[in-house]
Formats: C-alpha cells, sequence, structure tokens
C-alpha cells in the first residue's frame, strides 16, 4: 500500500497564493480529509497529488518517490470529481471498465472486474446503463467503481457528495467509508462541510487561506481547536475575549469567570475562552444549577430558540455583548420561551482557551 | 377566448403568406421545368438533366469535394477547439473573430488572395481541386467552428478529460474515445452545413476554373431554360434533404445534449 507525503507544497497562480508550503503526510491505509471553506486551497492541494497542477514549490512524495513532475495518466490513482464525470457515451459498465481497457487487460478480466466493483457499489443490475439514466447518487457509486477498478494507490475524492441530496450524501458517505475501509486504501478526501469530514475521517486537515491551520482526529479538532479559526470554522463556539487574572480566572465584559484553562497563564494575558453549546446550561438567574460550582456568563433575556430534533439551540443576549448560544436537550427546553430572563453558564473544566497575544 | 381566437386567425394569415411565398415560386418553376412545347406537360428535361453526364460528373465532384472539407476541417477544428477551451481560453476570443473572418471577406477577394499566395505553387496543388479545398476549408469554418464549439460548450471538457486521465489515457485516448464521441451530434450538425454549403458554392469554383455542381447549374441556366428549372429544383431537393437530415439529427440530439446539460447543471 502507498504513504503520501506532501512535503512544503506551495502553488501559485499569478499574483495569489493558492496554497501556502503546505505538509502534511497520509499514513498508509489512511482515509485524511481536507477540511476548509471555498478558496482555501483544498482542491488544489488534491489537483498538486493528482498531478493536473505543477506545484510552484515543494514535492509530492508517493511511498517516498517525488512524483511531482509525474504526469496524471502516470500516477495511478483514482478519483472521484465534484461535478458528474461519467462519460456519457458509455454504459455504467464502460465507464467502470474504461481505465482496464486503457491498460489492454483482457476482456474476460475486464468483465470480471467490472462486475466485482459494481457488485460492491451495489449497482450490478445498472450495469447496462448510461449515465442519464442514472440517478445522481448511482452516478458517483459508478464513478467510485471506476476510479476503484484500475486498483489505484491511492484514492482522490473531491467533494463527491456535494451534489447530491442529504439522505443520499449520508448513505453513500457510509457507503465510502465502508469500501475504504474494506480495501485498506489511502484516500484524500477533499470537502467543505465539517460534519462529513469529521464522521468519514481518520484525520482531519483544516486549511484556511492556503495554509494548514491543523491536522488531528475528529475529536481532537473538534474538542481542541489549535487556531481561532479552526474554533469559529468547526462546529458553533461561543468566543469570550478575555483578559487572565489569577489562576483559574479570566475577566470578561467586567464579569469574573472561571476557567481552569488559564492555571498557568500569567496575569494580565489576553486570551480568547472558547465554550461549545453544548457546555452551556441555562438556568434561572442567581442559580447554581445542577448543585455544581458554576460561573455566571451572561445573565439576559433568551433573544433566539430553534427546534433542532434532539437538541434546541437558545441564544442568550443581555443586550451589550454577543448573544451565547446554548445547545439544551429538547426535552428539557420546551418550558424556555423568547423573552425569558435567564443565566447562561459553563463549567469552568469545559472551557478552552487560546492565547491572543501571540 | 376571443383574444385567442383572433390571435390564432392572424397566425393562420401569416402562415400562409409565408408558405405562399415559398411556394408560388417553386410551384411556378416545377409548372415551367414540366412545360415541353405550347400546351403538353412532361419530365424531358429532368430526364435530360439525370440523363447528362455533366450532372453526374460535377455533382460527384462537389460531393467529394464537401466531403474533403468536412474531413479537413473535423481535423483542424476539433483538436484546436478541445485545446484552447482546456488550456488556452484566453484565445478563445480570437478564435471566435478568425471564425467569422469568412462573412466578412468576399470570397471573390478570397479566391483573388488565395490564388495570390500560391503564386509558384507545385502544380499537383495549383492545377488540382487542392486549391479549392483551402478555398472551402475558410469558407466552411464560421459553421464548422460554431459547432464543434457549441458541441465542447455542452459537455465538461475539462473533468471528462482530467477523469480519463486519472485512468491512465493519453491525450490520444482522451480526445478520441472521451471527448470526440460525445460530439457527434455537433460533428454531424457541422458535416451537414458544410455538405450545404460546398454543393452551392459558385464563386470561388468558377474562378479557379473548376466544373462543381453550382458551375454546372449555372452553365445550364444561361443555356436551357427549362431544364434549367428542373435542375434549380433537383438541388433544392438534394439540398432540402440536407437540411432534413440535419434536422432529424439536432432534434435526436437535443434530447442527448439536454440530458447531458442536466448531469453538469446538476453537478454545480
Amino acid at each position: 500500500m502507498t504513504t503520501v507525503l506532501l512535503e512544503n507544497l506551495t502553488k501559485s497562480f499569478g499574483e495569489v497564493r493558492a496554497l501556502e508550503s503546505m505538509t502534511l503526510e497520509i499514513r498508509d491505509g489512511e482515509l485524511v480529509s481536507l477540511l476548509g471553506p471555498s478558496g482555501c486551497g483544498k482542491t488544489t492541494a488534491l489537483r498538486l497529488v493528482a498531478g493536473f497542477e505543477r506545484p510552484t514549490g515543494g514535492r509530492v512524495l508517493l511511498d517516498g518517490n517525488d512524483v511531482s513532475t509525474v504526469p496524471p495518466s502516470k500516477r495511478n490513482m483514482g478519483m472521484v470529481f465534484q461535478a458528474y464525470s461519467l462519460f456519457p457515451n458509455m454504459t455504467a459498465a464502460e465507464n467502470v471498465g474504461f481505465g482496464l481497457r486503457v491498460r489492454k487487460e483482457s476482456s474476460e478480466k475486464r468483465s470480471r472486474r467490472v462486475g466485482e466493483l459494481l457488485e460492491m457499489v451495489g449497482l450490478a443490475e445498472a450495469a447496462g446503463r448510461y449515465p442519464h439514466q442514472l440517478s445522481g447518487g448511482m452516478q458517483q457509486r459508478v464513478a467510485l467503481a471506476r476510479a476503484l477498478a484500475v486498483e489505484p494507490r491511492v484514492l482522490l475524492l473531491d467533494e463527491p457528495l456535494s451534489a447530491l441530496d442529504a439522505k443520499v450524501r449520508g448513505q453513500l458517505r457510509e457507503e465510502i467509508r465502508r469500501i475504504q475501509t474494506e480495501l485498506g486504501i489511502t484516500t484524500l478526501f477533499v470537502t467543505h462541510d465539517q460534519e462529513e469530514a469529521l464522521a468519514l475521517s481518520d484525520r482531519v486537515a483544516v486549511l484556511s487561506n492556503g495554509r494548514l491551520e491543523q491536522v488531528g482526529t475528529p475529536p481532537e479538532i473538534y474538542g481542541e481547536p489549535e487556531t481561532p479559526f479552526v474554533a469559529q470554522f468547526i462546529g458553533t463556539m461561543n468566543r469570550l475575549e478575555a483578559t487572565v487574572t489569577g489562576p483559574g480566572h479570566v475577566e470578561h465584559e467586567g464579569r469574573r469567570l472561571g476557567v481552569d484553562a488559564v492555571r498557568d497563564r500569567s496575569a494580565g494575558e489576553k486570551v480568547l475562552v472558547l465554550v461549545r453549546p453544548e457546555s452551556v446550561e441555562i438556568s434561572e438567574p442567581g442559580e447554581a444549577g445542577n448543585g455544581h460550582p458554576r460561573n455566571g456568563m451572561v445573565e439576559g433575556r433568551i433573544v433566539g430558540r430553534s427546534f433542532m430534533g434532539p437538541v434546541t439551540r437558545v441564544k442568550v443576549s443581555n443586550g451589550a455583548a454577543e448573544a451565547i448560544t446554548a445547545d439544551l436537550p429538547s426535552r428539557n427546553a420546551h418550558s424556555l420561551k423568547i423573552g425569558d430572563h435567564v443565566s447562561a453558564r459553563f463549567d469552568p473544566a469545559n472551557a478552552r482557551v487560546l492565547s491572543l497575544d501571540e | 377566448m376571443k383574444s385567442a381566437k383572433k390571435l390564432s386567425l392572424t397566425k393562420i394569415a401569416w402562415l400562409s403568406i409565408g408558405v405562399l411565398y415559398f411556394l408560388v415560386p417553386l410551384l411556378a418553376t416545377l409548372q415551367f421545368s414540366l412545360q415541353e412545347g405550347r400546351e403538353g406537360y412532361g419530365f424531358g428535361a429532368y430526364t435530360y438533366i439525370l440523363t447528362d453526364p455533366l450532372f453526374r460528373q460535377s455533382l460527384l465532384f462537389s460531393f467529394l469535394l464537401a466531403l474533403a472539407t468536412i474531413v479537413v476541417s473535423m481535423l483542424l477544428l476539433v483538436p484546436t477547439v478541445y485545446w484552447v477551451r482546456l488550456k488556452m481560453p484566453r484565445l478563445r476570443p480570437v478564435l471566435d473573430f478568425v471564425s467569422i473572418m469568412p462573412f466578412v471577406v468576399p470570397p471573390i477577394v478570397l479566391v483573388v488572395g488565395l490564388l495570390t499566395l500560391y503564386q509558384g505553387a507545385p502544380s499537383w496543388f495549383v492545377a488540382t481541386p487542392a486549391i479549392l479545398l483551402c478555398g472551402y476549408v475558410i469558407h466552411a469554418l464560421p459553421y464548422v467552428y460554431r459547432s464543434v464549439d457549441a458541441g465542447m460548450e455542452a459537455i465538461n471538457i475539462h473533468t471528462l478529460t482530467e477523469a480519463a486521465q486519472s485512468l491512465g489515457a493519453g491525450w490520444g485516448t482522451v480526445l478520441l474515445r472521451v471527448i470526440v464521441p460525445n460530439l457527434r451530434v455537433a460533428l454531424l450538425s457541422g458535416s451537414f452545413l458544410t455538405l450545404t454549403i460546398i454543393l452551392g458554392e459558385y464563386t470561388m469554383a468558377s474562378l479557379m476554373l473548376f466544373n462543381s455542381f453550382a458551375v454546372y447549374i449555372a452553365y445550364v441556366g444561361q443555356s436551357q431554360a427549362n431544364p434549367a428549372a428542373a435542375l434549380t429544383l433537383i438541388s433544392f431537393a438534394i439540398t432540402w434533404a440536407a437540411m432534413l437530415g440535419l434536422l432529424a439529427v439536432t432534434r435526436r440530439g437535443s434530447r442527448g445534449g439536454a440530458e447531458v446539460q442536466a448531469q453538469i447543471g446538476g453537478a454545480r
């Protein structure tokens, strides 16, 4: 199997730096997602690995061999594209067999392999259908089978689910993960959908403005963001700018808050306190809440309330500060109404801190 | 209801005027082509034309030249348009401009230019239909270019090319097995248009002294009145057959094209 190493990879388009000295290793059999907003450089990175672009600086290494200048047709990488890319003049089976035909495999081997792969993606009965006779989800399944037919060293997925509706997207996401795990193929997956990246990947690499912000497992990326961008981009995060006042305490808009994560920081340091909405509790003003030593964060009125199935999202504002978002179990939130005067609190142990002085 | 009825009557009236405008001259030509002597009618003029060896020779000459024009134009334009769209999109306005030049430059000027340009060229070139072929390729350029360009617009050539490359295909395979088969309708449209235009092209063939079909029509028209009318209708039928072929192909293709468009549109 194969290890991919992106070493100080840089790509410029004229004056625009699309990718800035990116270093990332994708280990053998691992599924790594490149996650970021539009224009962050994730697709550029994928195209550099595929060979459709030449790097301005740095190298792409496959098992230690520099392939930066090898044309895409010689890299033996399977790719599934965002746009439907099946050849309209060929049936599903012919599409899957295309790479094998190019490699001049015998028709016997070709038809056996095509059958296996269409079976694997659950489309054996659609072998004779043309792309326009297939739904979007089916087309992307055939595209996946086509990419896998040539037994690629690396599988590259460029937002293959973005054109599909939510239900099909969820199903195909699970299917991609099942097949990838089954084959143990090294995979690079590009997406702007954080939920998709967190659900699917062994590790996630978050990009912003052509720079790698953080690489980590989904729980690390979600629970321990290392930069303000990651904290803001992944999930919903309450961000409180504060100053350290003493061991375990900060001051935010004149209010003293307990934050365990600032125990080792010196007084006067500017910090960003990050609290996930699910760590925020709502109670009557002045209540301690569940008997734990909580810190008052904001006392104010409920200004927003959205039912989201298992949780209800509540926004609390005192008028001056940024609204605090809390995700409450829906069964506990039914009595809360817009305009209610409440206190939003969090556990000092559940807050993460980033320094603003650096 | 009343206004709808009025509108429909207006439509019928305009349609009738249009039909009469086209049919009356044709019917008059048909009547004249069938006239034999003062009061009799027959197919003498048609028999004369269809048995005239010059008719078959000139038609075959123009037909073969049209086929050669189609082949050369396609070989020249398909890879060019593909490459420009794929790798040099900034050159597209230049191609667009060049492609309409034959509309701007009159054929007579084109012939003079060609003859001056190829003065001193070997006789196997200037004394054979090869020189006429050069002129015809330029003459057909706007039609072939528009057809090929529209065909490439309808398919996502970037993604299809990259998909084929990632599966190990080289440029030749990409072009011949992926791009060209998906341009079938566009290429057929361009071919039919070229065929029709070349069958009716007179100026270049006449000035370069070739006996093309259009030159034969002009010759018969100047010398024999009734066969000229019959020939007009025969050439009209040939042109219409080509146009109907084009229509049939385009209709069939527009369904396929819509499907391709829907696929690409759905992905965005």
